[in-house]
């Protein structure tokens, strides 16, 4: 077991500051080290696109509560090397910290389009500070240009049009969020925006935006000016392992991972190295899939399961989750467990009613669940996912 | 030891139920039900389980 020494956590938010906690609580009595790029302490991000976007909020409704944690923080810092022979991070000022242990929790960043101009009134939104600035620009009335119809476009959207601003969403896709919930489902969501006025154009790309300082509308792939005050460019996120290029870890869409979050040089796990949240691509053995997933249970899981394996190495449990995230738009609090399989079958009620419930199969087995507004029936799948089940039988109780 | 809910946070999302059905129940009136106030210390693996999972942080322990 890792006692004592330091320990280097780079980035400072849901998943490097659920690794400190454990480590914390696991009575590691070294230093805990966490560097930050952003100026903040650890805030939540689920509210930026909801509440957040909205509104004013209490300050104990964004920050995550530190509790006890007696950890150094340094913010306003970036890390931009390791070298794992020297066990070292640098920091962008000049710095080098030597480390025990070290946690990568750097997240991700928002994809852009290539060959957008920078205008003024085009957000992306994954920081506090994106989202203060983008509120600050929604007034009622205003036309908001949404650009990519997934989990964040479509939240943006809901907010908005609640804020009684005038809004469109432009997909390339002709169904949205089919990667992330299948076309049955996918097709579900976009009539959500349909039902509350909101414009919903699918199968069409953006090919540059119109204005002189301001943006002032979104050009379409067909010629189609969409007028607009603000744009949200909403098309994913990366993750966040641009400043682990060249240090031998393994990146493979993300820091590649074993089944304990040990990240992995030429395929072999490097001992006191692990990952956690957005940046990890790990091997979770309940699907024997590679995965990376985007999520905030995941984050908060994950960071816990990361400390495990540093402190304790392959005596920590493997980290065998069913992911789970909700995203609320309008009224609607959808809700997913598990994964996308190829099997669709609606369980619970039906998909013209605002609640019902989705199962998603494999080979004759549960791998995943979705729901809209039914959150103790999709919590039940949670379990029967867990334990490996059959598919379920149309109309079968949990 | 006494589960407390903050419900002023709580958005009954039933994160805390799929942890432990014994002790958090979300009805279909929408609403969040504590079947036990104190559960017993056996439970308290899972109560801190259900802490760390709630996704509003609506969830804490005394005791
Ligand atoms: C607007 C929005 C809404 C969301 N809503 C939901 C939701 O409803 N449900 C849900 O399940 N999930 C939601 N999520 C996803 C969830 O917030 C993320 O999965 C979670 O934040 C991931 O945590 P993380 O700690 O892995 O990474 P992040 O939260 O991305 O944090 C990584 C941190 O590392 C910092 N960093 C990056 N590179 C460096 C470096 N080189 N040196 C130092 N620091 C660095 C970054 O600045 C950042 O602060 C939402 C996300 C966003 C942006
Ligand atoms: S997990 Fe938290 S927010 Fe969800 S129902 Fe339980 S207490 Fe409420």
């Amino acid at each position: 077991m890792l006692a004592g020494g330091r320990i280097v956590i780079v980035g400072a938010s849901l998943a490097g500051l659920r690794a400190a906690q454990t480590l914390q609580e696991e009575g590691f009595d070294g230093t805990i080290t966490l560097i930050g790029a952003e100026p903040h302490l650890p805030y939540d991000r689920p509210p930026l696109s909801k509440e957040l976007l909205a509104g004013p909020l209490a300050d104990d409704e964004v920050y995550l509560p530190l509790g006890a944690l007696d950890a150094e923080f340094r913010l306003a810092t970036r890390a931009i090397g390791v070298d794992l022979q020297g066990r070292n991070v640098a920091l962008d000022s000049g710095e080098t910290l030597d480390f025990d242990g070290l946690i990568l929790a750097t997240g991700a960043h928002p994809r852009t389009l290539a060959g957008l101009r920078e205008l003024d009134g085009v957000f992306v939104l994954r920081t506090l500070d994106d989202c203060l600035a983008m509120r600050a620009r929604l007034a009622p009335g205003g036309r908001v240009v949404v650009v990519g119809a997934g989990f964040i476009g479509s939240e943006v959207a809901a907010t908005c049009h609640g804020l009684g601003l005038e809004v469109t969403v432009i997909e390339a896709l002709p169904v949205p969020m089919v990667r992330g919930v299948g076309e049955l489902v996918g097709r579900r969501c976009a009539r959500l925006h349909a039902d509350h006025g909101v414009r919903l154009q699918l199968g069409t790309g953006v090919i540059g935006l119109a204005g002189e300082d301001r943006v002032e509308a979104v050009v379409l792939a067909d010629g189609t000016m969409v007028p607009a005050d603000v744009v949200l460019i909403g098309v994913g996120v990366a993750p966040a392992t641009e400043w682990l290029a060249g240090s031998g870890i393994d990146l493979e869409n993300g820091v590649r991972c074993d089944q304990w979050c040990r990240a992995l040089s030429h395929g072999e796990a490097v001992a006191g190295v692990v990952a956690a949240g957005d940046v990890a691509r790990w091997e979770n053995p309940l699907f024997g899939e590679v995965m990376r997933v985007e999520h905030w249970t995941n984050a908060a899981e994950q960071g816990r399961a990361a400390a495990l394996t540093l402190l304790h190495g392959q005596e920590a449990p493997v980290f065998d989750p069913v992911p789970y995230f909700w995203s609320d738009q309008y009224e609607t609090k959808i809700q997913f467990v598990g994964r996308v399989g190829p099997d669709v079958r609606v369980v619970d009620g039906s998909l013209d009613d605002d609640r019902f419930v989705v199962a998603y199969g494999t080979e004759g087995r549960i791998v995943g669940a979705l729901a809209f507004s039914r959150p103790a029936r999709l919590m039940a799948y949670r379990s029967m996912i867990a334990r490996r089940e059959p598919f379920p039988d149309p109309g079968a109780e949990p | 030891m006494r589960v407390v809910v903050d419900f002023d946070k709580c958005k009954s999302n039933a994160v805390c139920m799929a942890v432990a059905p014994d002790v958090f129940e979300v009805r279909d009136d929408g609403y969040l039900y504590i079947l036990q106030e104190e559960p017993p210390e056996a439970l308290r693996p899972k109560m801190e389980e259900a802490v760390r999972q709630c996704p509003t942080g609506a969830v804490s322990i005394e005791g």
